[in-house]
């Protein structure tokens, strides 16, 4: 409890040394469902990195009174509550994208992301460290969502943000849009790229052989 | 021969560590052995080689694809002319008009493959493999002749990154890269790999061939039944009556080497002989494919139209012969152990005669279930290997008692 937590690591080894997409592999089936399009995507991002910022306070706060034998169902129930609020804040100012979303937003509450910072850096830091590490962590999933959705919005539909950028002259000289890309096994193929890429650049996570 | 040879010796210190080529050692690695029997053989130590090495087994796979080729280049002129309402059929120009056709998707798909092979090779400092020999003119003869060659070249770069070379190259890949290629261009470019107008060459190529008329219906006749009446006639583009002696031959609309079941047999024949092979997965595949088909033959109803064909028309029509003689076949990504390739290819043949029959959004269930069938080849072999060992293992344990 007492050892120094270095605030700068732990808000930024999220983003790529320890990603929790693409390196503990955590939140993986939210990653395939909602990135075929990058405006879910994001608002995806950001309500994850609210609702992991917020319960991670909120769990740092209670740390020391949670009796250990409860403390799976008090987390779940500040994260169901924290869910609730964002789902309906989304059905009211942003439907469109909250009909897209569908299940997903309810889904966050069995996110390994969330239940694995809880446990792992929310019941043994102070609110402010755990604050960062909630940002930060979802920040990290946030990134590897927008790079996912980018790649298979553009090849899967020829769209930035719902815009058509590939010009028309392509699809007269015969391109036409990736069908794949929109299907869920692609999100996993575009992940392993990124796995592929960080890791390249990132000597020491690869596995020895 | 000599000259070549010589010529080989010449250039050859140009790609030794510190030649100008160094770069390219591993092209001239891979091209060396294609060309010749490497001279040099292991110094030390007991070796028995076979001479069947990989390079032969890959040369009589393609031996073996021949006939059918040559069918699918005499098919592809022979649908063209026929689309383009001629009333004769010049064997010479037929075959020269699927040739060129067929041409530019050999070369891409060969370019682009062999391409990453070599860049991959370079880069880990390894020799090339002869394994895309075969890939190589396995991705055209599978594909519609109507393919855009672009659409090839992103499929088969593809499928040689993401199933061959990640998991280690030649002989490490879990799937058959082919199909991959097929399946990639199948899920996303559906409107180029189905319907009725991408299995008959449309275009006069260099001269040869005419119009086309825009009312010839090119639907394969796995397509004609999947979306037909039950029961209905099949035809061909021009409306005929096409009979099963047809289908047999292969005068039928479909991707550019499978239709043929006769040249698919020859092919099996040589494969067999030569022992390349597995008869034991054709024959399984063919056993599967039958029992299925009739089982779905005897609860024929007409939600599902292609649950009326018969089990001839059935091995016929489609890939599934292709499949059974060329796919399942593949040595890497079938079972080793003998009694695992009878399971495999049995559930291969049941596997795809029900995708066929029992969804219709999918006219040929060939592809997916070998695809299915890689994915689980390694776990029958465990299972077969296992169940062995406990075998053993108790009669062991029953004489010792």
């Amino acid at each position: 409890m007492a050892e120094k937590v270095d605030f700068k690591s732990v808000f930024f080894n999220p983003f790529s040394k320890n990603n929790p997409v693409v390196v503990q592999v955590l939140g993986i089936c939210s990653v395939l469902a909602v990135t075929a399009k990058l405006e879910p995507a994001c608002v995806m991002g950001l309500s994850v990195i609210a609702v992991l910022a917020f319960a991670n306070v909120i769990i740092s706060l209670l740390r020391n009174t949670i009796p250990t034998n409860i403390r799976i169902i008090v987390q779940l129930v500040v994260v169901a509550g924290l869910v609730v609020i964002v789902n309906q804040l989304l059905k009211a100012y942003a439907y469109d994208v909250s009909v897209q979303l569908s299940v997903f937003i309810g889904l966050i509450i069995t996110n390994c992301i969330l239940m694995g910072r809880l446990e792992a850096f929310a019941m043994g830091n102070k609110p402010w460290p755990a604050f960062l590490d909630g940002v930060g962590n979802g920040i990290g999933y946030s990134i590897i969502l927008i790079i996912v959705a980018f790649f298979r919005e553009l090849l899967g539909s020829g769209t930035f943000f719902g815009v058509q950028v590939i010009p028309q002259w392509c699809y007269d000289a015969g391109y036409v849009n990736n069908g794949l890309m929109i299907l869920p096994p692609m999100a996993l193929i575009v992940v392993a790229c990124i796995i592929w890429v960080q890791r390249i650049f990132n000597p020491d996570l690869q596995e020895k052989q | 021969m000599k000259a070549l040879r010589k010529y080989l010796d010449r250039v050859k210190p140009n790609f030794e560590p510190g030649g100008r080529l160094h770069a390219l050692r591993s092209v001239y690695d891979g091209f060396e052995p294609f060309l010749f029997t490497p001279a040099t053989t292991s110094s030390s130590g007991v070796h028995i080689h076979d001479r069947m090495d990989s390079k032969r087994t890959m040369t009589i796979v393609i031996v073996a694809l021949l006939p059918c080729f040559l069918f699918g280049m005499y098919n592809t002129g022979y649908q063209h002319w026929l689309a383009s309402s001629a009333t004769s059929f010049p064997f010479w120009e037929l075959l020269l008009y699927g040739f060129l056709a067929v041409l530019p998707r050999i070369i891409v798909s060969y370019v682009v493959g062999l391409g990453i092979e070599f860049i991959v090779a370079q880069w880990r400092n390894e020799e090339i493999q002869e394994g895309f020999l075969v890939t190589g003119i396995l991705i055209p003869m599978i594909c519609p002749i109507e393919t855009p060659l672009w659409m090839i070249a992103v499929a088969t770069a593809f499928s040689v990154i993401f199933v061959k070379e990640v998991f280690g190259g030649t002989g490490y890949n879990i799937f058959n890269v082919a199909l991959v290629t097929r399946a990639f261009l199948f899920f996303a470019y559906p409107a180029s790999m189905s319907g009725d107008k991408v299995f008959v060459a449309t275009e006069p190529i260099c001269g040869l061939g005419g119009t086309v008329a825009d009312s010839f219906t090119g639907a394969t006749p796995l397509g004609q039944v999947a979306t037909g009446e039950p029961g209905a006639q099949l035809v061909d583009v021009v409306g005929r009556h096409l009979s099963d002696w047809h289908c047999f031959l292969g005068l039928i609309p479909g991707s550019f080497g499978e239709t043929s079941t006769l040249c698919i047999f020859i092919g099996a024949a040589i494969l067999m002989l030569a022992g390349i092979a597995s008869w034991r997965i054709i024959l399984s595949v063919f056993a599967g494919g039958a029992i299925m088909s009739l089982i779905a033959h005897a609860c024929a109803t007409p939600t599902y139209p292609a649950s009326y064909l018969t089990i001839w028309q059935q091995f016929c029509l489609g890939g599934f012969a292709f499949a059974a003689v060329f796919m399942a076949t593949d040595p890497v990504t079938a079972c080793r152990t003998n009694v695992g390739k009878y399971i495999y290819g049995f559930l291969i043949g049941v596997i795809a005669i029900l995708i066929r029959v029992y969804n219709n959004g999918y006219p040929e269930g060939a592809m997916l279930a070998v695809l299915l069938m890689n994915a689980f080849a390694p776990l029958i072999d465990w299972c077969v290997v296992q169940s062995n060992i406990n075998r053993r293992a108790a009669r062991l344990k029953a004489t010792k008692q």
